[in-house]
């Protein structure tokens, strides 16, 4: 049983001094560039952060949605309180090169971080945001804060620490306004591979923790806007050889790898600006009928790439437990989900059909083409965190690689 | 896929009367079904005998039948109702086992019912051991690894695949005789001999031991196109070895990661896939190694239960309503969430962004002789629930919405401190799981023990027990340091969860200044809403908790928005006890019910997992909040800084509101109906002398005492025999009949100091006859002359202080003396002579008239001789009501709340209706799970509930209300009778009349010499100290099919205890008094006499106004 040492109280204050009961001081502050000003005490690093904020309802993940490479540029805010409460460990991170990527850029939480209990964790929450150098503030009313961003929209924020508690509140204020919003920004080649990798590691069992790959009978090449090892492992358990290639990889250059089918992965940021260039080398790949599959930004990238438009949403969708409708198997399915950006699918052209739609909104969440073998979805069917509802769609994307026939109804 | 439109009527079966283990949580969940259904347009016909629900209210189904459910009787009403189909998963085990019952008789066949919600097949699979092991192992899950075996050497070789610890459980022997825990080889091999010994088919099972491990609860739901979803994961905190609804829980599973978790659902949605459930609600237990996460699985329930009503009332999401509607042919994406007002659908997963803790209450202490181990067998009679921001907020309020006088983690005693090895002792405590096991380790940190040491014993999750350690750690500041003085020092604390009543304990102060103090600071809570989506969406329901949460931009952030309408809070009942349960809130959903309908805004405080009370939908505005003086008065005064408040209904949910009379009316929160004056005026001994002096009324000779010497000169005064009570108290807890100068020294030594707070034993230590007169000087003790042989009669009725309406008078079956809730009683009364009933209506309007009574009113009478003699006023809703309510046809509860916001009586124009049916009322009794308690009756409740029989004719309404009760009634067999003297005269009809329905009779010695001489025959038999073969081996035999037993002295009883308890155990009935003897032999002579019919409560009042209101 894991059960961390004293070195980490439970009060990141302590209650009482010699003399008696101590007021807290703020030593973090959120401010938000509308002025809001939220006080609470500082966690890991201590530093600066800036991002928008989101929130994520999933009371469970939170090291996979901390690495998960989608949140680059981002301040998460945990609705769940009691965050930190399994600790961290080395299994559970989902950013494919910890190296490279720039991921969450800051935390936000309820409770005190508490001592981790459970069976896997290696390392205690607090000092694992701090080797990653991710500041955080607790003792935050996150559900205020998620309400105020399902009324406001996600705004941009400045998540400042300091030991003594002493803050230019105006200042703050100031760098929060002037934050470049997230519309228009891309943000791949933050948290994107540089060069080429063989990707082997299956799927995580309870017995016999990650498996390896087996016959590698299709070779499947995975475009890095910023993918989740999972994704890649799910793909591993399918029997497909991944190489993963940087999302400015150019059709010829995968071409010359020859695939069996291309996986448009996650990632953060504004499609519409990721699509300057990688839209061209998705268009190549339709017209050569490559077989091709797309979750989040690569479903908004083949959206791109057949002519639709994205638009930027009010507070996106972020949690794991979104109702989503399979419309060719009439099935819901619970998903996790992590997008601020959705498909206009009013834009979509007449050889592209919406397979999936969210029961929460009716935002679109999954398109196919009738004409070609390409399809994507919204949401994140790798899970991790989240239910594994979705996994079906790797096994349309095997399918798809085995008859090379278009998937919509 | 819309709803089925080839059925139009649906048969749903309720869960019979309050037991342990199936409470309240069944009307909860059956309310939900058939709204749901009348809501689609089927036609829905609904089988109870559990008159107190609220879904046997006659506007509730279309056709209501408070009958016994058994698939006798449940077969006379598909004959004659003709069901399409029947819904078995709302009522608990009673209802699957019933409709397994009818499928097995071909009665579904025969009528052509279909059984939706689940299958036979389904249920089968789901409840028998070795079909629902063998559908686990083809789906690859886990369950304890086990081996059926005959012989030592099995067992041993055995013992080599399962180790030790190893669980032994003998086959067919009654409540695990026989069986245990092995811990080492020379103990497993005594427990292997014993157990196939003891085993009837001389064969056990050696099951691989889980105890020690997390257990966790899923709650799923399925729908017809195989959408699965999960409402919530529930942690144990408790480990493996506490039944669940023994343990303290926590929702959502706090100690898990996403993979674990996902692993869990996963199989979860397997199990129910596997085992069939088809559409609806389902829970799945598993058992997790803490070491190295191994996951099994322990059972699962295809019903909605216990912990589904938990589940729903922790997130938001009504699991029982759901289930009905998919059980139509909806699937889940195609209803809507009602939270957050259809935004959403209820194809999802509720996300909670708080922490829930539900702690079960116990009631060891009616039940002398009782082990107070838990163990897998369920003990509890209630629970709290409570919700908060984190968990010790959580955990903190839990504590104190149980109301057994904690304010929080409060000191404990612990048993063998002193006695040179405290270390040790402290260990075993916490190594025995009992109720007070959580304070335990909360005092285990107090005497400096690690985490570390605290889990060696215990096994209880480190992470919990930092938690408390933390509690524990702050509360030494707080007596160290006093309150804190500055604001947000102060609000940490609070967010800790501490009541401001601990804090004045920790401080030695009062907690009425801490109050004053955290005001002052203007450190209030806020109240949050649960809205199974974490804030995502805006929720237009008011469904909230409080909290303690640092500001939002300035303030602290408030979803309350307290509306401008004109309003009134009832105030719940809080967790269910022995005395106080869902009665009392049926009558609370009654007021929601009716002050709703007459415009006003509701407001529920409640803190009852279990009840309809705290449905989202009861009442407009629903605070899931302890009942304490501070969170009440907190939600009141925020209600009243917008619209009017027009006051608080505290008469309907039993003691828990009325102790809060007094504060609320302080802070300026008006009372609504009859005054808190007037209702302590009832319970002071002196002021009441004096009111039914100037009323002409009797009373018992009564004296009353405020510490241990004046209990002697009272003695001196009334002499013996007397009924001792200490005032304020329900359901009789250490109220006893004092017939010897021994037992009053007993209850003055033995009884009286079981009672004294904890704080009154930290303010006297090792002074127990100090401990015992501060606490008397508050609450004294109320002596009465004990009546032998009265009849007790109970009188409800409802009053606005001009007018009353007597509603109805119930004549005890039992004698007075025991407990009215213990006490079978007839509606109207069957042996009372007119003049009699009309001068009970007198005195009772007297009553009502001289307190002022506003609302409901119940008196306790007691008939000797033609004198009356009033034995208690209650100015209060009583226990009775939702009885009185069904069998008159009239909503009285409804009626008196309406009475109380001010609407006349005489609007009612109710008038006394003849009517010519008769009800029984009958108790029934937990003893089963209490070895070695006598189930003798007396004045200290023990019944956990009730079931009422109905029909024209006494016996055949008091046969109906045995069988609804669960009892056997013999329509053959052998008659055993032993009687005290006192009775053998007035037994000897009654056993002559069962003599001449055929039974034949067998007696002691005395008892058959007196029957004899009185020319009735039968046969003699040893008493158990009379040697071999005896009663005990009669019964056991299968020989004795009723049993006659009075007894009295304490020689005799401890004589014939093993008698009583044999009988029970093997389910033969039995009468422990003289009275309910001879009502057992008219309902056995009308059972025979024919069948029985059914009739459905709708029919009962045909052409007459059933509803008032």
């Amino acid at each position: 049983m894991q059960q961390a040492s004293s070195a980490h109280s439970l009060h990141p204050q302590p209650l009482t001094d010699a003399t008696g009961w101590i007021e807290p001081v703020p030593t973090a502050l959120l401010v938000l560039a509308d002025g809001t000003v939220l006080s609470g005490h500082a966690i890991g690093a201590e530093t600066t952060a800036t991002g928008e904020v989101c929130f994520n309802t999933a009371m469970t993940g939170y090291e996979e949605i901390l690495t998960d490479p989608s949140y680059a540029g981002q301040i998460i805010t945990f609705t769940f309180p009691h965050i930190g409460n399994v600790g961290t460990n080395e299994e559970d991170i989902e950013t494919v090169d910890m190296a490279v990527s720039d991921g969450a850029k800051g935390v936000v939480i309820h409770a005190d971080i508490t001592s981790p209990s459970n069976w896997r964790a290696v390392k205690h929450f607090d000092s694992w945001l701090k080797s990653r150098n991710i500041p955080g503030i607790s003792g935050i009313d996150t559900r205020a804060l998620t309400a105020h961003i399902r009324d406001h929209g996600m705004a941009n924020a400045v998540l400042a620490t300091s030991a003594d508690g002493v803050f230019d509140v105006e200042a703050l204020k100031t760098k929060a306004s002037q934050l470049p919003s997230m519309d228009g920004l891309d943000l791949v080649p933050s948290v994107g591979l540089t060069k080429g990798l063989d990707w082997t590691e299956a799927s995580w069992s309870l017995e016999n923790g990650y498996g390896t790959l087996g016959s590698g009978h299709h070779h499947v090449i995975a475009v890095d806007f910023g993918v989740k090892r999972n994704i890649l492992r799910l793909l591993t358990d399918r029997d497909c050889r991944v190489t993963i290639v940087p999302a400015t990889a150019s059709f010829d250059e995968i071409k010359a790898l020859k695939p069996d089918g291309v996986f448009l992965s996650n990632g953060p940021g504004d499609p519409a600006a990721t699509g300057t260039y990688s839209v061209p080398m998705i268009k190549a790949l339709i017209e050569h009928d490559i077989p091709t599959f797309g979750i989040c930004l690569g479903h908004q990238m083949l959206a791109l790439a057949v002519g639709a438009k994205t638009m930027k949403m009010h507070q996106g969708h972020h949690g794991a437990n979104h109702p989503v409708k399979d419309f060719t198997t009439n099935k819901v399915e619970i998903v996790s989900m992590n997008h601020g950006f959705a498909v206009d699918r009013d834009s979509l052209p007449k050889n592209a059909v919406e397979t999936h739609v969210s029961l929460f909104d009716g935002t679109n969440c999954g398109i196919a083409l009738t004409d070609k073998p390409a399809f994507s979805v919204q949401h994140h069917p790798e899970a991790s965190p989240g239910p594994r509802d979705s996994h079906y769609l790797f096994d349309r994307f095997v399918a798809m690689m085995k008859d090379k026939k278009p998937r919509a109804a | 896929m819309p709803k089925r439109t080839d059925i139009s009527s649906i048969l749903i079966i309720g869960a019979g009367p309050i037991v342990i283990g199936q409470a309240c949580e069944f009307d909860y969940s059956g309310t939900q079904a058939v709204k749901a259904l009348k809501e689609e347009g089927y036609r829905v016909i609904l089988v109870n005998s559990n008159p107190a629900t609220i879904m046997t209210d006659p506007d509730m189904a279309h056709r209501t039948y408070v009958e016994p459910i058994t698939p006798e009787v449940v077969a006379k009403i598909i004959e004659k109702e003709r069901p399409d189909a029947l819904l078995p998963t709302m009522g608990g085990q009673t209802a699957l086992n019933c409709a397994l019952s009818l499928k097995k008789m071909g009665v579904l066949e025969k009528y052509n019912v279909e059984m939706i919600g689940a299958t036979a097949e389904a249920i089968d699979k789901a409840e028998d051991r070795e079909l629902f092991r063998n559908a686990m192992t083809k789906i690859g899950l886990d369950t304890p690894r086990s081996h059926h075996i005959k012989t030592l050497p099995q067992a041993l070789e055995a013992l080599t695949d399962i180790g030790l610890p190893a669980i032994i459980r003998p086959s067919f022997t009654m409540g695990g005789t026989g069986g245990g825990i092995a811990y080492n080889k020379a103990e497993f091999i005594e427990i292997i001999e014993r157990g196939i010994d003891a085993s009837p088919t001389n064969e056990v099972l050696v099951e691989e031991s889980v105890l020690g491990w997390k257990e966790y609860e899923m709650e799923v739901v399925r729908d017809k196109a195989d959408n699965c979803i999960i409402i919530c994961s529930i942690e144990n905190i408790d480990p493996m070895g506490v039944h669940t609804g023994d343990s303290i829980t926590v929702a959502p599973a706090l100690t898990l990661t996403d993979k674990e978790y996902q692993i869990m659902r996963d199989a979860s949605l397997a199990v129910l896939r596997e085992i069939g459930v088809e559409t609806g609600g389902s829970n799945v237990q598993f058992a997790v190694n803490p070491e190295n996460g191994r996951m099994i699985v322990i059972e699962m329930n295809p019903r909605v239960s216990r912990s589904s009503a938990l589940a729903s009332k922790a997130t938001g999401f009504p699991i029982a309503r759901v289930a009905a509607k998919l059980a139509v042919g909806y699937t889940l994406d195609e209803i809507d969430n009602d939270i957050t007002g259809g935004a959403t659908p209820a194809s999802f997963e509720p996300s909670i962004d708080y922490v829930v803790t539900k702690i079960p209450r116990f009631a060891f202490e009616k039940f002398q002789g009782a082990e107070k181990t838990l163990t897998t067998s369920m003990k509890s009679v209630g629970e709290a629930m409570a919700i908060g921001s984190t968990f010790q907020e959580s955990l903190q309020k839990a504590l104190r919405s149980l109301e057994t006088g904690l304010a929080g983690l409060d000191e404990i005693e612990i048993e063998g401190l002193g006695l040179g090895d405290d270390r040790n002792a402290i260990k075993a405590a916490l190594g025995t799981p009992t109720p007070d096991r959580i304070l335990q380790v909360a005092q285990a940190f107090r005497f400096g023990f690690a985490i570390q040491e605290v889990h060696d014993s215990c096994k209880i999750d480190p992470w919990f027990l930092e938690q408390i350690k933390d509690i524990i750690d702050t509360e030494s500041k707080i007596r160290e340091f006093g309150i804190p003085k500055t604001p947000e020092a102060l609000r940490r604390l609070k967010s800790m969860g501490f009541s401001d009543q601990r804090m004045a304990m920790l401080t030695g102060g009062h907690e009425a200044d801490v109050s004053k103090a955290r005001r002052a600071m203007d450190i209030r809570p806020v109240y949050k809403r649960i809205d199974t989506c974490a804030a995502e969406f805006a929720s237009p329901t008011a469904y909230m908790y409080s909290t303690y949460v640092a500001p939002f931009n300035g303030a602290p952030a408030n979803e309350a928005q307290p509306s401008n309408r004109k309003k009134i809070a009832i105030l719940g009942g809080g967790p269910n006890r022995i005395g106080q349960g869902i009665e009392f809130d049926y009558c609370c959903c009654h007021a929601c019910f009716a002050l709703g309908d007459a415009g006003f805004e509701t407001i529920m405080i409640n803190c009852n997992p279990e009840t309809v009370s705290t449905d989202y939908d009861t009442s407009d505005r629903l605070y899931f909040e302890p009942l304490t003086v501070e969170d009440v008065v907190e939600i009141l005064k925020l209600e009243q800084s917008n619209g009017e408040l027009l006051g608080a209904i505290v008469q309907f949910g039993g003691q828990t509101p009325l102790k809060l009379a007094h504060a609320l009316e302080q802070a300026g929160i008006p009372i609504l109906g009859t005054s808190p004056d007037m209702i302590d005026l009832a319970e002071d001994r002196d002021r009441f002398k004096r009111l039914l002096d100037k009323l002409g009324l009797k009373q018992p000779q009564n004296g009353i005492a405020y510490s241990v010497e004046q209990s002697r000169i009272v003695l001196q005064e009334l002499g013996l025999p007397l009924v001792v009570r200490p005032s304020y108290v329900l359901g009789g807890r250490a109220m006893e009949i004092l017939r010897d100068e021994q037992a009053f020294d007993r209850y003055l030594l033995g009884t009286l100091p079981e009672l004294v707070p904890n704080d009154i034993k930290a303010r006297y230590p090792n002074d127990k006859t100090g401990q015992i007169n501060t606490l008397l000087g508050k609450n004294p003790l109320l002596f009465d002359r004990y009546l032998t042989d009265a009849i007790e009669v109970d009188v409800d009725c409802v009053s606005d202080g001009k007018d009353v309406f007597i509603a109805g008078i119930m004549e005890h079956i039992e004698e007075a003396g025991i407990h009215s809730g213990d006490s079978a009683c007839a509606l109207p009364p069957h042996s009372l002579k007119p003049a009699m009933i009309a001068e009970l209506e007198r005195q009772t309007k007297e009553l009502a008239l001289a307190l002022n009574v506003v609302g409901l009113m119940n008196v306790q009478y007691a008939l000797k001789e033609d004198t009356i003699f009033v034995l208690e006023v209650n100015p209060r809703a009583s226990r009775t009501v939702p009885f009185v309510a069904k069998v008159i046809g009239k909503p009285i509860a409804k009626i008196a709340s309406r009475v109380m916001a001010g609407q006349s009586l005489a609007s009612f124009a109710l008038i006394a209706e003849p009517y010519d049916h008769i009800a029984v009322k009958e108790a029934v009794f937990p003893f089963a799970r209490f070895p070695g308690v006598d189930v003798v009756l007396g004045p200290e409740m023990r019944s956990t509930g009730e079931v009422i029989g109905l029909d024209r004719s006494f016996g055949v309404a008091f046969a109906k209300s045995q069988l609804g009760s669960g009892t056997v009634v013999p329509k053959k067999g052998t008659v055993f009778v032993s009687v005290r003297d006192a009775d053998k005269e007035r037994i000897v009809p009654t056993m002559k009349m069962l003599s001449d329905l055929g039974f034949e009779i067998i007696a002691t010695v005395g008892t058959l010499r007196y029957l004899e001489e009185h020319g009735v025959k039968g046969k003699a038999i040893n008493k158990v100290l009379e040697g071999r073969p005896h009663i005990v081996d009669a019964i056991k035999n299968g020989g004795v099919q009723l049993v006659f037993n009075t007894t009295e002295g304490k020689q005799a009883l401890a004589d014939s205890r093993s008698l009583r308890r044999t009988a029970l155990l093997h389910k033969v009935p039995y009468y422990t008094t003289l009275s309910g003897a001879i009502a057992a032999a008219e309902g056995i002579k009308a059972y025979m006499a024919g069948d029985l019919e059914v009739k459905a409560l709708q029919d009962y009042f045909e052409g007459k106004s059933a509803q008032a209101s």
